[in-house]
């Protein structure tokens, strides 16, 4: 019990600590904070290093949650619903970006995009790293869920005479509807805050907002309101996750593992 | 029209598989996987010293000084060094944390401990070290604000720093197998060996601890792998320390093939530990 209580308060107090030092009213790092304010938070949303580092953020997420959503659930329904060769191999490759180390991931994309196939580095090349560790989550997640969906309904639809197409429509989506949309979800909120792939991929014009940060944790100027930044990742990937356990009962990792 | 190609689909399972199966394979087999494959080729590629340019021409150039250079041998041994501590202060959390999630929590309470143990996984990665910067900043920070009256000190940057928040970083990939092992457990192996007289530890020691080896396994393979890996930890809070990542990333920019070189070892490490895995026979039960 109290092994228990220690471990949660190693894992919450510092976050905890980020989110109430972007209230911390002092300029450079003093803690604990001796009075509180607003003032960082305003400054962080009317800063236009911040707001375009959002904006890409939101569309390399975007796009790379698209992709991952349609790849993912395709692999999903062929790997629950038929039998072919390299099986194995294929769902162990879809786990593979996501254990391997992100450097390793990331010099051999960019390596590819550079030599391989002369690929300037920018938003298209960020969404295919992104979308390569995003496919794992949705993958899992509808794979889940076909399973235990079985094929009953299916056949049933079938059998009173609807088409392929009609019953996917009106039976497998609705029934998978909810896993896609918490895959998706955990989807995005990996690409949101994920930074080494990034770094390799997103070349000297983009800063996503995890890459905003990094360039300027070192600049003590840029201290309170890199704190309100890491407080909004830290809220912004709660959320997600929080959807996606009350839409989804099939795992309890999300589709991590 | 579209019933008909519903029709001709239907009677044709190997064209449905084909047109499901074609964009990921394309993509995770061609584009990642050529990708890993194309960094490893580059491993035994040179650079021309004089334009920087990469020179496709094989040879073993590089391996030789990864492996006769001791300043490399001594960052590989410290990197492992330090993915060894990082997976066992996790493994040493992680279970008592799992088993009470498990086996000692109300099945209401334990929904809740799931969730609070897993919401931190999707944080993010970038901001917990961030965090750890301010928690371990010495004298100013919050670890020697909450535990400099009892007498302990941060550590200050470097090695135990790293490891620090490392372990922090990873403890939930350790948690949730071995969360998910003991709740497949069935409580009555541990009142039998209870009932036959065994003490706690001893329960633990030879009922428990065997049984959740495959988890254990599991959630080590996360802590190893990223361990190996990771360079952000020590460029953030680890001094002037450097971990095999961090010579990844230097040399990614003036020496390509020698970055691919080093990146080797990361993989090649991870292949080992689960062929030994294999071997050991855990990964089949898991």
């Amino acid at each position: 019990m109290s092994l228990m209580g220690i471990g949660l308060a190693f894992i919450y107090v510092p976050l905890s600590v980020v989110v109430i030092n972007s209230f911390n009213s002092s300029r450079t790092f003093s803690w604990p904070p001796s009075r509180f304010t607003t003032e960082w938070w305003g400054k962080a949303i009317s800063n236009t290093g911040v707001r375009k580092a959002l904006s890409w953020s939101l569309a390399a997420g975007l796009s790379a949650t698209f992709i991952a959503l349609l790849l993912g659930t395709s692999l999903a329904f062929a790997v629950s619903r038929y039998n072919f060769f390299g099986k194995d191999i294929i769902s162990l490759l879809v786990v593979l970006p996501i254990s391997l180390p992100g450097v390793v991931t990331g010099i051999a994309l960019s390596n590819a995009f550079n030599q391989q196939i002369g690929l300037s580095t920018g938003l298209l090349t960020i969404v295919i790293g992104h979308a390569t560790f995003c496919i794992v989550v949705v993958y899992n997640n509808a794979l889940a869920r076909l399973r235990r969906m079985g094929t009953s309904l299916q056949e049933a639809s079938m059998d009173l005479g609807a088409n392929g197409i009609t019953t996917f429509r009106l039976i497998t989506l609705p029934n998978l509807a909810s896993a896609l949309f918490a895959g998706g979800l955990l989807a995005f909120g990996l690409s949101f805050d994920e930074i080494v792939v990034t770094t390799f991929t997103a070349g000297p014009g983009i800063q996503t907002l995890p890459i905003w940060i990094y360039n300027n944790l070192f600049r003590p100027s840029q201290a309170p309101i890199v704190n309100v930044v890491a407080a909004t990742l830290v809220v912004v990937s709660v959320i997600p996750i929080y959807l996606s356990q009350r839409l989804s009962q099939d795992s309890t990792s999300g589709g991590r593992f | 029209m579209k019933r008909s190609i519903a029709t001709w689909m239907h009677k044709r399972p190997q064209v449905r598989l084909a047109a499901l199966l074609a964009a990921p394979t394309l993509w995770l087999v061609v584009a990642y996987l050529g990708a890993l494959g194309a960094l490893l080729v580059t491993a035994f590629f040179t650079i021309d010293s004089f334009t920087g340019n990469v020179i496709a021409k094989f040879n073993l150039g590089n391996f030789h000084d990864m492996l006769t250079d001791p300043a490399y041998r001594n960052v590989v041994l410290r990197t492992l060094g330090i993915a060894i501590s990082v997976t066992l202060i996790c493994a040493i959390f992680a279970i008592p944390m799992a088993f009470f999630m498990a086996k000692i929590a109300k099945p209401k309470n334990q929904k809740i401990l799931v969730a609070l143990v897993l919401t931190p996984l999707w944080a993010s990665y970038l901001v917990k070290i961030y965090a750890w910067r301010t928690m371990l900043e010495p004298r100013t920070g919050v670890m020697d604000w909450i535990l400099g009256p009892i007498g302990i000190h941060s550590p200050g940057f470097g090695g135990p720093a790293i490891i620090i928040g490392l372990s922090y970083l990873w403890l939930p990939y350790m948690i949730l197998p071995i969360y998910a092992g003991l709740e497949r457990l069935p409580n009555s192996l541990l009142d039998a060996s209870g009932d036959l007289g065994a003490r706690n530890f001893y329960t633990f020691r030879r009922v428990i601890l065997p049984l959740i080896f495959p988890s254990l396994v599991a959630g080590s393979m996360f802590t190893f792998s990223l361990t190996l890996g990771d360079y952000i930890t020590a460029q953030i809070i680890g001094g002037k320390l450097q971990m095999l990542g961090n010579v990844v990333y230097q040399n990614f920019s003036i020496n390509l093939p020698f970055a691919a070189t080093i990146a080797t070892i990361p993989v090649a490490i991870m292949a080992i530990y689960l062929w030994l895995v294999r071997r050991t026979g855990a990964l089949a039960s898991l």
